[in-house]
């Protein structure tokens, strides 16, 4: 596939390793923001591959880990006693909520959809007149110009029976709440390329000038992020904290003005609770009043008592990039994909997940429980 | 969920009373549709990355090869900086 298995080629990623190797000369602590990087760096075996002065840490860019507790609640709850269809991402499925995941409301009877896209969803609603429809609209910047354009789409229909029960993140304020946290240390950030190809590259000057790191926009292919690394690398051993974009063929500057403009048309930004971190200032966004009839949240009015948290769950400080998921004292033991304590063990790109399946990680605290 | 994957574009065809652009993209051998309302410019024959039945982002194929000429191009310029410690210093020849 043309743009695709090019940046996978074995060869080209050896030599990025090499070169790699030849530029390090001491120890660096870097993050990878963005889950579906996190997923790519376990799974295609890089962490192992990398020399072992870099020190990947994976930070809280999976929007189906930070969701929180309560609006898991709140879409089972509507699910379950409000009888509506409730669509989402497959991903959302298995996710803990206080009491139940969706996937226990659906097999409770609840009308659960899984769905590829949002616009599906409004389908859905234009199929079932007669039924509330609900779209459990979760994602960073990248999948809000999508869940906003269901809403532009229903709202051009004249549906009555759409809405979406949002949980929207941002990645700058995230970097931000990182790099104040005292016990973090990281030196320099991969950007979510995918988030970039929205938002554009300049949401990163004042970060880069405020904290004096390198941040390099990075694809997802094995080949993207070891340029990636190299270019933060570099950067480090050189002294210098900019901007650089490894993923130009698809991010430009500007980001992409469409989308954005369709965010804001539907969206504005908020103070937002990440689950398992805290609430940070203006890194969400929600439905604006203009468009109330499809927001879920005020439509139904569901005032559900927010649950404490799993205690034993560490996901906090895993998505702060303070601990590695083998740190946390059920990591294949307690919590596994069938059985999770928490949403990092769920999603795809959850750091747990991600060296549950992939990193061999498992085996070697077995061989050790073993001696 | 946040996957984005290029894929080529293989028609195009308007819906809603010609409100909105739909795709048929190929990804290898599958085909899915993709609304273009975010690319607007884009036209058959393009690759574009889509993420959840949206195109986001057109491939930009110049920028593309670039990933493939940075080591190169990283090696020059080191050559360079090498050769230029062996120079004698632009100073003498004043
Ligand atoms: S292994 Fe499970 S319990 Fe531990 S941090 Fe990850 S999700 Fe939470």
């Amino acid at each position: 596939m043309k743009f695709l298995t090019e940046y996978r080629d074995p060869e080209v990623a050896q030599r990025y390793l090499e070169e790699i190797k030849k530029t390090v000369t001491q120890p660096w602590t870097i993050m990878e923001v963005c889950g579906g990087q996190t997923h790519s760096l376990v799974k295609n075996g890089i962490l192992n591959m990398l020399p072992k002065e870099i020190n990947m840490v994976h930070g809280p860019g999976c929007p189906v880990c930070v969701t929180p507790l309560n609006l898991i609640d709140k879409a089972v709850y509507l699910a379950e006693e409000k009888g509506v269809i409730l669509c989402s991402f497959g991903d959302m499925l298995r996710v803990p909520g206080s009491e139940k995941s969706l996937l226990e409301a659906k097999a409770n009877g609840a009308d659960m959809r899984i769905l590829y896209s949002p616009l599906e969803a409004v389908k859905i609603a234009q199929q079932n007149p007669d039924k509330q429809v609900v779209f459990f609209a979760v994602g960073f910047e990248t999948t809000a110009p999508a869940n906003a354009l269901s809403v532009v789409h229903a709202h051009r229909l004249g549906l009555k029976n759409y809405s979406i029960l949002a949980s929207h993140v941002l990645v700058p304020p995230a970097i931000e709440a990182v790099m104040e946290d005292d016990e973090s240390h990281i030196q320099a950030f991969l950007a979510a390329g995918h988030v970039c190809t929205i938002m554009g590259t300049l949401e990163y000057y004042p970060l880069v000038e405020r904290f004096k790191v390198p941040v390099v926009v990075t694809g997802f292919e094995p080949i993207d992020l070891l340029q990636g690394i190299l270019m933060t690398v570099r950067q480090l051993e050189n002294g210098e904290a900019k901007v650089e974009n490894q993923y130009s063929r698809m991010v430009k500057e500007e980001g992409n003005p469409m989308a954005q403009d369709t965010i804001y048309e539907v969206f504005e930004v908020t103070d937002r609770l990440w689950r398992g971190m805290e609430v940070i200032p203006m890194s969400g966004y929600e439905v604006k009043e203009k468009y109330a009839e499809f927001d879920a949240k005020r439509k139904f009015n569901v005032n559900i008592p927010e649950a404490p948290e799993n205690q034993e769950c560490i996901a906090g400080e895993i998505m702060k990039g303070i601990k590695k998921p083998f740190e946390c004292q059920h990591f294949g033991k307690k919590c596994k994909p069938e059985s999770p304590i928490g949403a990092p063990m769920v999603s795809s790109e959850g750091a747990c997940a991600a060296y549950y399946h992939f990193s061999g990680m498992l085996e070697k605290i077995e061989e050790e429980q073993a001696l | 969920m946040c996957l984005a994957i290029p894929g080529k574009i293989k028609s195009i065809e308007s819906k809603y009373d010609g409100l909105v652009r739909m795709a048929k993209v190929t990804f290898g051998g599958i085909v899915k549709e993709a609304s273009l309302e975010m690319v607007p410019q884009a036209k058959e024959g393009d690759y574009v990355l889509v993420h959840v039945g949206v195109a986001i982002s057109i491939v930009d194929e110049e920028e593309a090869k670039k990933t493939f000429r940075y080591l190169e191009e990283m090696g020059e310029v080191e050559e360079e900086l090498n050769i230029s410690e062996f120079l004698p210093d632009k100073e003498e020849y004043r």
